[in-house]
């Protein structure tokens, strides 16, 4: 589904902007400029609302990014756990620096806070999907499900 | 000995949760009958006897919150299920959720009827996506078999804000907009979702309701401690035995939580300080050990209860560092807003980081405090006022680590 056919399904959602940009980025891991101007007009609101929305949010990225997004917490539960550690592992494995992506488009690399996975901590999520206890060795396996 | 004693937990473990039927074989959506057959006003009543008190935070009376509501004249009226749970450490409001998720639909259908609104919504944090689909499933089973009558509930999902557990900010991620929380008053059940009434109470809260329409308000006002009663689900992470959760009786004392149920601390090494609350609540010295959980007596050491997770720290650990890094996390999540919290939350990160760093003087301190104090009371939401908080409460308990630190 392109970004235009999404849009126009939520278009009588009330309050549904946020909604519909979940929905984009799920097809395109992203927020193309194109679709947060037509996302206003849709909505009936200015294009800075529209973009101030976009911006606002964590979850939302209006860069271009890889596929599949892997998100670090670094909250303090998991910070003392060896977050860390595992920054530093998944920098290695991927042969990039956080908050990039990987040149094939198949990775991102992101901080995230807390993602309510405490009970195993650290925590990584892969598009939203949570591992936890992670440990450096367990990287390569987790990263050859997306491969 | 403490006990655990489960409430809101009280079908975990016991039903298949995407089976509505499991549910109601054990009782499920009684408590909604019950409710139904109850004038308003004495609904109301008996919630707010029970002196049940929100459990997203505030801690406020859940029955007298319902009644202004009730008492708003407007054509709409909305309930609004507070699923944001973006404190860190904290995973309670997602295991009743995943477990038990007709338990809030019952409750939020049960203060529906209340203050007479036909529509909620439940906004679930956009890090649980699987919750989200276990929710909307759930509505569906409902919806099928009818017993929601005309109340109709809606998910929708956040993006990653942890302001936007704030309850106006929330109402303003569900309008679609940034969430920046909004000035009060007018406080939501006067003026909330779309300019009306609007009932804002966390899952927590919720999963309490159908037990006590079902067991009565008395019996529930007895539990735990009288001017918070209850129990509170609790998430024990850092340095414990035992990374678990547990349901208890408001009256558990923090030593209790961490030595009894959390098995003590890992690896035979000695405490050293304990946050509760989430990221936002103070650190908490040995000698306070003996405090009970309950919402007044945290507050009574400067603490909060908030939403239950428990942080421990063993004596390994370099308190400055994990200050610091709570300092980075406001510095993220400030809205922007208010210029105390903006700017505040961004000179607490920069002094801690350079303390951290081994960079600071003493005068560095007594900036924080000073600092720390006016954004306390300056700062427009809970997030602002609350963020100092960590950093004053190791300061007040702990200075010995920071003069370590310093040049
Ligand atoms: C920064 C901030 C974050 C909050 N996060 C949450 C949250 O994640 N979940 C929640 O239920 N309440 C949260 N609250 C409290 C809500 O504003 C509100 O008091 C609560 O949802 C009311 O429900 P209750 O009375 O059932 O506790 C937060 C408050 C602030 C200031
Ligand atoms: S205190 Fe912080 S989070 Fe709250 S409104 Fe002000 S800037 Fe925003
Ligand atoms: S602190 Fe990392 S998942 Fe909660």
């Amino acid at each position: 589904m392109d970004y235009q056919e999404i849009l126009a399904k939520y278009a009588d959602m009330p309050g549904g902007m946020i909604e519909a940009f979940h929905a984009i980025q799920e097809e395109l891991s992203y927020l193309p400029e194109e679709a947060i101007i037509e996302a206003a007009q849709v909505f009936g609101k200015p294009v800075a609302q529209a973009y101030g929305v976009a911006t606002f949010y964590s979850m939302f990225s209006v860069k271009p990014r890889g596929k599949n997004v892997i998100r670090i917490c670094e909250s303090a539960p998991c910070h003392v756990a060896g977050a860390a550690e595992v920054v530093a592992a998944l920098e290695k494995e991927l042969g990039i620096s956080m908050d990039s992506s990987t040149a094939d488009g198949r990775f991102a690399l992101e901080f995230t806070e807390c993602v309510g996975q405490c009970q195993g901590t650290p925590v990584i999520t892969i598009n939203g999907k949570p591992y936890v206890d992670v440990s450096p060795a367990k990287i390569s396996g987790i990263l050859a499900e997306y491969k | 000995m403490a006990e655990e004693m489960r409430i809101v937990l009280r079908n975990y473990g016991k039903i298949d949760p995407l089976k509505i039927d499991d549910y109601i074989a054990l009782g499920g959506y009684d408590s909604l009958n019950k409710a139904r057959s109850m004038s308003n006003p004495d609904l109301i009543s008996e919630v707010k006897a029970s002196n049940l008190r929100g459990r997203g935070g505030a801690g406020f009376n859940c029955g007298m919150k319902w009644n202004f509501a009730y008492q708003a004249q407007a054509d709409q009226k909305y309930v609004i299920c507070n699923a944001d749970e973006g404190e860190p450490g904290t995973y309670k409001d997602r295991l009743i959720m995943e477990n038990d998720p007709h338990t809030l639909l019952e409750g939020m259908a049960i203060c529906a009827y209340a203050i007479g609104a036909t529509k909620g919504y439940i906004y679930c944090r956009g890090e649980y996506p699987s919750v989200a689909k276990t929710l909307k499933l759930a509505i569906a089973q409902a919806k099928e078999k009818g017993v929601l009558g005309d109340f109709s509930i809606e998910v929708r999902l956040g993006a990653g804000a942890y302001v936007c557990g704030e309850e106006t900010a929330l109402i303003e991620s569900i309008e679609g907009k940034r969430g920046e929380p909004r000035i009060k008053p007018p406080f939501p059940p006067v003026i909330g979702l779309w300019g009306k009434p609007t009932i804002v109470n966390n899952v927590e809260t919720f999963a309490n309701i159908p037990v006590i329409v079902e067991k009565g308000s008395a019996w529930y006002a007895a539990i735990g401690t009288p001017s918070y009663p209850g129990t509170k689900v609790v998430t024990l992470t850092g340095d414990v035995a035992n990374k678990t959760f547990f349901e208890v009786p408001t009256s558990t004392t923090i030593r209790e939580v961490i030595f009894q149920f959390g098995g003590g601390i890992a690896a035979g090494k000695e405490f050293k300080a304990v946050q509760i609350g989430g990221t936002s609540g103070a650190f908490i010295p040995a000698s306070q050990l003996d405090t009970q959980i309950g919402f007044d007596a945290m507050t009574a050491i400067g603490a909060a209860l908030g939403s239950g997770a428990v942080f421990v720290l063993d004596e390994s650990r370099d308190l400055i560092d994990v200050t610091a890094r709570i300092a980075k996390f406001f510095a993220h999540e400030s809205c922007g807003k208010c210029a105390p919290c903006r700017e505040g939350t961004m000179r607490v990160h920069d002094l801690m980081d350079k303390i951290n760093g081994g960079k600071g003087v003493s005068a560095d301190i007594a900036l924080l405090n000073k600092l720390g104090r006016v954004m306390s009371y300056s700062c427009l939401c809970g997030l602002g006022q609350a963020a100092p908080s960590p950093v004053l409460s190791t300061i007040e308990h702990f200075s010995a680590d920071y003069n370590a630190k310093l040049m």
